[in-house]
């Protein structure tokens, strides 16, 4: 009398199991900050794509958070979408906690380094930046990593087209590799505050060159303008190709 | 001290189909100082009359706000509406964030309700101390409710809760039409300060430091205001101290009639209660 | 032959062995599996906004890979008054879903006695996008891909997309799965900037719809010609729902397919 054996009772050793769902997805676009002097921007263009697909031309992914801050997140446009969210209720809890109390944009920041670290072993994919104006009234951008990592800087350009986009800006915001004429290139040309129509140009330029090299970005460009009179929305077409 | 052997838990009526611990309860509310709520359809106000344990004390909240569109004023024990606040504001910010809209205000009541009513069905559970006006804007207009620690919530164009606030209901009652045909904010918190100026007992007027504001409707997000902001209604008062009061002195609220759908039943005479108004003494401290 | 009833109907010893108890017990020691993959499928989900209204169809065809499974599953879901939910990928999630979806219009209805509030397209994919999302971090996604076609609160037509990753967008035209690739870009042609579909009319917006989906049933081997078409309008004040079922893919013409070369043995 034959027995069939089974294997099925030994299933239960602990080999990993294989996982076929890969929970992120790339939706591609570029962002870019910009500090000034009194101001700062961010800008990031409207299209949404998976794989070869443009999912939608127009699907705004920079936001007005509260207390003249804007941010945004690229990358994964779910994961994005979440930390903005959950950034936002964390907000209205300040409010409520602590009588009212204007956020200042280093607190922002730094709160979002725990959003981010939170979730170090299951990241939030994407880029975030956040811009605003500081203590003195000075223009802030703050970059981040996936997991936390973050700065203040002059500049920064996330997403697709980051690596296009970012050493532009070195050069014609931080004025790298620039010298003064005539110094036979041993006098760099002395950083200064550029005005708000030099950036809204540079974030133009960028975004237009960005368009023409890069598949994933495109369609429109809306740059979200902080003052200390609020912000502002700007809105410019880019190629839909 | 009268004794009662029907009142050492909520869960057990009286012969006569009372629950006492529920009716405490909302005696609880008229040991707080006055709040009072109108609505004219597309806005909603709200004011209350802030207390100071001493002199050299701050002066406890009595309007909280529970999101841009939607507010409470409390009486009674201050502590229970910061729970219930804050419930509120967790509702308010879940269906923002769920369903993208903001929190029916029909929706809010009924669900402090439910909570509330818990509480005078279980046994080593003590009922809210506390009666809030709740005051909505959401697509349905402006909204005004009352809320009562026996899981009761009804709806008003006019409301008033706490000590001796049937000075003010007198008023409402009497000024309805006018209230309902405001058109102006600033017409409604007269007429809500004038209600309110009428709980005051002799001694008392209304004053920058006493005195909360605040109101909601149609292209109006919720926003209190105290001290300074105040004087400017307060100068549209003919009288910021309540004359009337020194002519007849009889407060009535004993005697009101309990509201619809409470736990009571009206009838046999009520238990000798502590004379609303005064300081609660070994008790605890009510606003 | 046991006579013991206790062994009816089960695999007999001598055949098969004792039966290895541990199985049963396993389910500590057995990782537990979530869906890796869809196993019932519907295909793609159509909707394209219009002047004053939304346009949304998907075929009633359920697929177990290959195999023409069900041709009887509906794809559309209605909620509340002026609400449709297109769902497309694996169908028991899709009638999970279905079933949180009326349970939210049960929960409306209770808190909402008075009427007047409406659970509207906004909400509705604001819930279904956390659920999603939701689902996602858990390793063990829903596996669909949805679209809700409705009115926002100023009565504007929405229409919006939400996926098994909880990713979401919107657009004037908008499809799952095959449709993305075949019908996006000739609904696109009709309207080509988003702020342009008022200059849709409803009637044209039908046509787009049913040719997209003939279009489809010609390419697209795991599609129907049997179908479910919904046009929502708002006028004069209402909304109206046009929801018509067992529809048939119209004006089919096969000749293009005499024509057809490099595809399997017939090379050129």
């Amino acid at each position: 009398m034959t027995t069939i054996a089974s294997e099925y009772g030994n299933e239960n050793n602990s080999v990993p199991i294989e996982h076929r769902f890969n929970p992120y997805s790339d939706n591609g676009g570029t962002v870019l900050g910009i500090a000034g002097e009194d101001f700062a921007i961010l800008a990031g263009d409207t299209r949404i794509v998976s794989g070869y697909n443009i999912d939608s031309r127009y699907e705004p992914k920079v936001f007005d958070v509260g207390d003249n801050i804007v941010m945004t997140a690229n990358g994964f446009a779910a994961d994005g979408a979440a930390l903005i969210d959950r950034f936002k209720s964390a907000f209205k809890w300040y409010k409520f906690d602590n009588n009212n109390k204007k956020l200042t944009i280093q607190s922002a920041a730094r709160y979002i380094q725990h959003l981010l670290y939170g979730k170090r072993f299951f990241p939030f994919y994407v880029s975030t930046l956040i811009a605003g104006l500081d203590e003195e009234g000075k223009g802030a951008v703050y970059s981040y990593d996936p997991v936390g990592s973050y700065e203040r800087e002059q500049c920064r350009a996330g997403g697709a087209a980051a690596s296009l986009i970012m050493p532009f800006l070195d050069n014609q915001v931080n004025f790298k590799n620039q010298f003064e004429p005539g110094s036979d290139g041993r006098v760099k040309k002395p950083l200064r505050y550029l005005s708000l129509e030099e950036v809204l140009a540079l974030v133009r330029d960028a975004f237009t060159s960005a368009t023409e090299r890069h598949i994933q970005v495109g369609d429109g460009l809306e740059v979200l303008i902080v003052t200390k009179d609020g912000i502002k929305k700007v809105y410019y077409p880019l190629k839909r190709d | 001290m009268f004794r009662n052997n029907y009142d050492n838990d909520s869960v057990t009526y009286s012969p006569t189909g009372r629950l006492f611990q529920v009716e405490y309860a909302l005696e609880a509310i008229k040991q707080g100082s006055a709040a009072v709520g109108i609505t004219s359809g597309s806005h909603v106000v709200l004011v209350a009359l802030k207390r100071n344990a001493e002199e050299l004390g701050s002066y406890q909240k009595k309007i909280i706000k529970v999101d841009d569109h939607m507010g409470i004023a409390l009486a009674g024990l201050a502590p229970d509406a910061r729970v219930l606040s804050n419930y509120l504001r967790k509702l308010a910010m879940n269906s923002k964030l769920v369903f993208n809209r903001p929190l029916l205000t029909s929706k809010a009541v009924l669900s402090i309700a439910d909570k509330a009513q818990e509480n005078t069905q279980l046994y080593g559970s003590r009922p809210y101390g506390v009666g809030l006006l709740v005051a909505g804007w959401d697509e349905t207009g402006a909204h005004l409710y009352e809320f009562q620690p026996s899981g009761s919530v009804l709806e008003y164009n006019g409301a008033a809760i706490g000590a001796r606030s049937q000075a003010a209901r007198t008023y409402l009652e009497r000024n309805l039409d006018a209230i309902r045909s405001c058109t102006e904010i600033e017409e409604l918190v007269v007429h809500g300060l004038n209600a309110l100026r009428d709980t005051l007992s002799q001694d008392m007027e209304l004053t920058i430091q006493n005195t909360s504001v605040s109101f909601v409707g149609k292209d109006k997000d919720f926003t209190i205001h105290d001290n300074e902001d105040v004087q400017q209604w307060l100068d549209k008062l003919d009288s910021t101290s309540n004359d009337k009061n020194n002519a007849n002195d009889d407060e009535d609220d004993d005697n009101d009639e309990p509201a619809e759908g409470t736990a009571t039943a009206a009838d046999s005479t009520q238990p000798e209660l502590t004379q609303e108004g005064a300081a609660a003494d070994d008790n605890m401290e009510t606003d | 032959m046991n006579h013991d009833p206790f062994y009816w109907g089960r695999p007999s010893d001598e055949t098969y062995g004792h039966y290895n108890h541990a199985i049963a017990n396993a389910k500590s020691q057995i990782p537990t599996s979530h869906t890796q993959q869809p196993i019932i499928t519907g295909t793609s989900v159509l909707a394209l906004k219009f002047k004053n209204g939304v346009a949304i169809a998907a075929d009633n065809m359920g697929s177990y890979g290959s195999l023409l499974r069900f041709n009887n599953i509906e794809r559309l879901i209605r909620v509340g008054t002026e609400t449709i939910v297109g769902i497309s990928g694996d169908i028991s999630d899709l009638q999970y879903i279905e079933r949180l979806l009326h349970q939210l219009q049960t929960e409306e209805e209770v808190y909402d006695s008075d009427g007047g509030h409406n659970l509207r397209a906004p909400h509705v994919h604001e819930y279904l996008s956390r659920v999603m999302y939701n689902r996602r971090l858990k390793m063990d996604p829903l596996w669909n891909a949805i679209i809700v076609a409705g009115f926002s609160d100023d009565r504007t037509p929405f229409l919006r997309y939400v996926d098994l990753l909880g990713v979401t967008y919107g657009s004037l035209a908008l499809a799952t799965g095959f449709g993305a690739h075949l019908a996006v870009p000739l609904l696109r042609k009709l309207v080509p900037y988003d702020a342009d579909y008022e200059k849709v009319s409803e009637e044209q917006a039908r046509v787009a719809i049913a040719d997209s989906l003939r279009v489809l049933y010609y390419r697209d081997a795991r599609s129907s010609d049997k179908y479910t078409f919904a046009v929502l309008t708002f006028e004069n004040d209402k909304i109206n729902v046009d929801y018509k079922q067992d529809l048939k893919v119209e004006n089919q013409s096969w000749r293009f397919a005499e024509n057809l070369i490099g595809y399997g043995s017939k090379q050129q």
